[in-house]
């Protein structure tokens, strides 16, 4: 087995200051391996794409602030880097694909030239040999008449076409990881597949591992080698994407699973929130904080919260509850 | 621009404390535009007063005093009669307040009418009379002024009177834009199917909502009005000497003292400064406070 | 493009129909004290005939709206009239003056924007900071210091303290650039400190809006420092607003040159327009009132239209 590109260990961002504070990411562990699908699931507000941030480190500072935990890429950890070598990976070892496509892309500047930028930047390319791989790479995402529609503004591509210049944009530098931020929310459905396809196909050319934020489990099913499930800013379940489908361990979970689509409704169809509202991260519960709509709520979920615990090999869940009936 | 005041006036909280609780929040939040308030406040009692505090009067000649400097005898010195400026420009803070209240309170009354009445007509009338703002805002302020006073002649009343035509009219945008946003509104159709009268409409819910963006404008036009006032009176078009303008105390006669005695030259330009820099740290606070969709309409 | 700013320029007709209203509303209600004045200074004699005489020679007999087609129709073929003192065409008059104070205005906004671009930029990346207060409230205070207070130190104080004034002779910028450089600046530095006060809020506002967009977000995350963010992803897209400013200061630059022509005595549009007042000329008042609001639309056409060069969105419809 290949040593980890990624490696997470009890990651905790905060945000806001004083009585404001609020924690949206609360010891978070993963790592991810070469030409590995890890995906990242949760509600809106989960923490998922905060997460996705910090990897980075984007988190918006003021007012978010990562304040404990190690991010170690190839075991270098990226908290304790220099601004100077944090950047040299951005965009050339590790990329990152967001998930507005509209507003992604900078609206005054051509296509090519924002793909062209990080290899110019990294690759040390001259402007011209930069255009020119920019060029292939829109052709490699599969952009009908790259050659032409490298010169043109954002607003003269659809919605799937402005993902698929972030594709191109994302693989210039040939990163060894693709944080993906929802990258297919915003867009249609028929469009969702081919994104999908597209970078997962994409990937597995160059090896790079892939971290894929999302809501939807049918993307997660599809996609995915292995799997973390989110809730209120921690890590309730994560296993293989076969554990979490065959065998899901956390009520959270079981509820995601009830909700994903099936052939027989609508294709696409987001997720149906589970019974009550998602929780209100400046007041959390004690305890669990999926209880105050779990099924199998007892008394102890109240008084204390569940750490993760294997439940054999790399399934891991954080509930104290049996959920196996 | 949407304005969600949408609260009928009948269920608001009593006045008095409502008034009190947004002083309050204005030195809380805004301590800037508090003491541009608190200066204000000192401008508006030393115009009433004027005649009260200024220890000689305004044109009181006295040729053994002529430009004197500074000293307490004469706080900001003397000009080439012998006058005393520190009583010129209270009497001129006197000036500065009748133009600076009746042209902004005229300008706010114009500007309401018509952005109210363009704003709820709409259609037809209110494409008509957007041209015609339209045209009258292409001519830059101070020159219509300078036109219009050569036609009716310097003094009090006409420049009251075209200050507050002329800032009346550009200022009928903005209302006319929350007016707009209102109308849209769902209570006002409501009211509009169970028959109200147009005129009920406009006071009832139209003009309470549209509230904060006029007292915004009327605090931030007093401002611009002085503003105006002086440099048509530095340009000797405003009121005539020896009404003693701030803008006319720096023009005219006294600029040829003033190698002489340079604090001719500062003392009522430090007074126009002080005032409309206050009053535009309390319009700005007041626009954050009232209406934060306001931002960067001025 | 083309069919873009033909379209702008008709729905332009309206506003220039009410505009020449306006003008010619507001000068006529001059006439009486005219021929008084000219009648007073040229015989102190004049009877009732020579008043005749002289209505009809100006067209004051007709009726209004005659008066006021007839006056159109002049100003439509380049005819402004004659100034009635010095007997020579308005049209002459304005021509000669237009370029000196466009010299003046251009000169101030580009100052201007020098001025404000770099220090708003500077406001918004450093928000909150000491710095970015005392920047703004500069902005603040530039807003509340009038121009001809500015004007009236910098010819007083420099004076008295080290003898130095600035230059009060105009000289034309063909017959000796540098000299009339020298002569603008300082002008045009007290008229762009002015201009850029608002300016420098708004860039500093659109700046701020800037960077909070996704697109910049997705530079950061190509690994970009901040100074390319800035300048290559954020400024474009900040200036574009900044741009139609422009458009919105030109009532003010020509405003504001008014004063400032006057202190440092620069023979252009304002001080015509102030001597055609002290005069009572009043068709070159006309002639200027028109030409300046005509000028404004022009210029705020302008602005729009070079939109397309900034914001590859604007497609013209």
């Amino acid at each position: 087995m290949h040593s980890p590109v990624l490696e997470v260990k009890n990651l905790a961002v905060e945000f806001g200051s004083g009585a404001g504070r609020v924690r949206a990411v609360d010891d978070v562990s993963f790592d991810v391996r070469p030409g590995e699908t890890l995906a990242i699931v949760g509600e809106s507000g989960s923490g998922k794409s905060v997460t996705a941030l910090s990897l980075l480190r984007l988190v918006p500072t003021p007012p978010g602030r990562i304040c404990a935990g190690e991010i170690l890429f190839h075991g270098e950890d990226l908290l304790k880097a220099s601004e100077a070598s944090i950047r040299s990976i951005r965009g050339n070892r590790i990329a990152m694909i967001f998930q507005e496509p509209m507003s992604s892309l900078n609206p005054a500047l051509t296509v090519g030239l924002q793909i062209a930028e990080p290899l110019q930047l990294h690759g040390k390319l001259t402007w011209a040999k930069a255009f020119e791989r920019a060029r292939e790479l829109l052709g490699k995402v599969r952009i009908p008449d790259a050659a032409r529609r490298v010169n043109a503004h954002p607003h003269q591509f659809s919605g799937g076409m402005r993902q698929r210049a972030m594709i191109a944009m994302a693989l210039a530098c040939k990163p060894n990881l693709i944080i993906a931020d929802e990258p297919t929310t915003a867009l249609d459905v028929t469009v969702q597949a081919q994104i999908l396809s597209l970078l997962k196909n994409l990937t597995k050319e160059t090896n790079a591992a892939l971290i894929l934020i999302t809501h939807d489990l049918g993307v997660v099913a599809r996609y995915a080698d292995r799997v973390c499930v989110m809730y209120a800013g921690r890590v309730v379940e994560s296993g293989s994407a076969q554990d979490i489908y065959a065998n899901p361990q956390h009520p959270y979970t079981l509820g995601l699973m009830a909700s994903i689509p099936r052939l027989d409704q609508e294709a696409g169809q987001r997720l149906t929130p589970i019974d009550g509202q998602p929780p209100d991260l400046a007041a959390l519960p004690k305890g669990c904080a999926f209880e105050p709509r779990c099924r199998f709520a007892m008394a102890r979920c109240r008084r204390e919260r569940p750490a993760l615990e294997s439940q054999g090999g790399r399934h891991y869940r954080a509930c104290f509850a049996d959920v196996s009936c | 621009m949407t304005i969600a005041l949408d609260r009928p006036a009948a269920s608001r909280p009593r006045r008095g404390s409502a008034t009190m609780k947004f002083i309050g929040r204005l030195f809380r939040e805004k301590p800037l535009g508090a003491a541009g308030a608190v200066i204000f406040l000192v401008f508006l009692f030393c115009g009433l007063f004027a005649d009260v505090l200024a220890p000689y009067g305004y044109n009181q000649i006295s040729p053994i005093n002529r430009l004197k400097p500074p000293s307490w005898q004469f706080l900001f010195g003397t000009d080439n009669l012998g006058r005393d400026v520190f009583s010129r420009c209270l009497y001129g803070a006197q000036l500065s307040v009748i133009i600076g209240f009746c042209a902004a309170g005229l300008a706010t009354i114009v500007s309401v009418v018509i952005g109210v009445v363009s704003g709820y007509i709409g259609g037809r009338f209110d494409m008509i009379v957007q041209r015609m703002v339209d045209a009258w805002m292409s001519f830059p302020d101070l020159i219509v002024l300078i036109v219009v006073v050569s036609v009716v002649g310097p003094g009090l009343l006409p420049i009251i009177l075209v200050l507050g035509l002329l800032l009346g009219i550009g200022g009928s945008r903005i209302i006319r834009g929350a007016t707009i946003s209102v109308r849209e509104n769902m209570y006002v159709t409501a009211t509009q199917s169970m028959g109200a009268s147009t005129f009920r409409i406009l006071f009832r819910h139209i003009l309470p909502n549209v509230m904060a963006p006029v007292i915004i404008l009327f605090t931030t036009r007093v401002g611009f009005v002085i503003l105006a006032e002086s440099g048509l009176s530095f340009l000797g078009l405003g009121v005539p000497p020896p009404a003693p303008t701030w803008g006319g105390m720096l023009s005219g006669s006294g600029r040829t003292y003033m190698l002489q005695g340079p604090w001719l030259a500062l003392a009522p330009g430090l007074c126009l400064t002080f005032v409309v820099y206050a009053t535009n740290v309390f319009g700005d606070a007041l626009r954050d406070l009232l209406d934060p969709r306001m931002r960067g309409t001025r | 493009m083309w069919a873009y700013t033909l379209r702008r320029l008709l729905a332009l007709i309206p506003t220039l129909v009410f505009a020449s209203l306006i003008v010619f509303a507001t000068v006529r209600m001059i006439p009486g004290d005219v021929i008084d004045m000219m009648l007073s200074q040229n015989d102190t004699s004049a009877g009732q005939k020579d008043r005749e005489q002289l209505e009809q020679a100006l067209g004051l007999d007709q009726p209004v709206y005659i008066q006021y087609f007839r006056w159109l129709g002049g100003v439509a073929r380049g005819d402004f009239g004659h100034s009635l003192w010095q007997n020579t065409p308005v049209l002459d008059q304005i021509l000669a003056r237009l370029p000196i104070t466009f010299e003046l205005g251009l000169l101030a906004i580009i100052i201007g924007l020098v001025i404000a671009v770099p220090i708003g930029v500077l406001s918004a990346l450093r928000q909150d900071t000491t710095g970015d207060y005392l920047m703004r409230s500069l902005s603040i205070l530039m807003l509340a210091v009038p121009s001809f207070w500015v004007g009236t130190m910098v010819m007083v104080f420099p004076s008295i303290w080290w003898g130095w004034a600035p230059a009060l002779v105009y000289v034309p910028f063909t017959q000796d650039p540098l000299a009339n450089l020298g002569h603008m600046l300082t002008p045009a530095l007290i008229l762009g400190m002015s201009l850029s006060a608002i300016t420098m809020r708004m860039m500093r506002t659109m700046m701020l809006e800037v960077l909070r967009q996704d697109y910049i977000r997705t530079a950061w995350a190509k690994g970009l420092n901040e100074r390319t963010i800035v300048v290559r992803h954020a400024l474009r897209n900040a200036l574009i607003p900044v741009i139609t400013l422009i458009g919105i200061q030109a009532p003010l630059v020509i405003g504001g040159a008014v004063i400032i022509e006057q202190i440092f005595v620069i023979p252009g549009m304002g001080l015509l327009l102030l001597d055609a007042v002290g005069q009572r000329d009043y068709p070159v008042i006309a002639g200027v009132f028109l030409v300046v609001g005509v000028a404004v639309m022009l210029i705020n056409l302008i602005v729009d239209l070079s939109y397309g060069l900034f914001d590859p969105k604007v497609r013209y419809r």
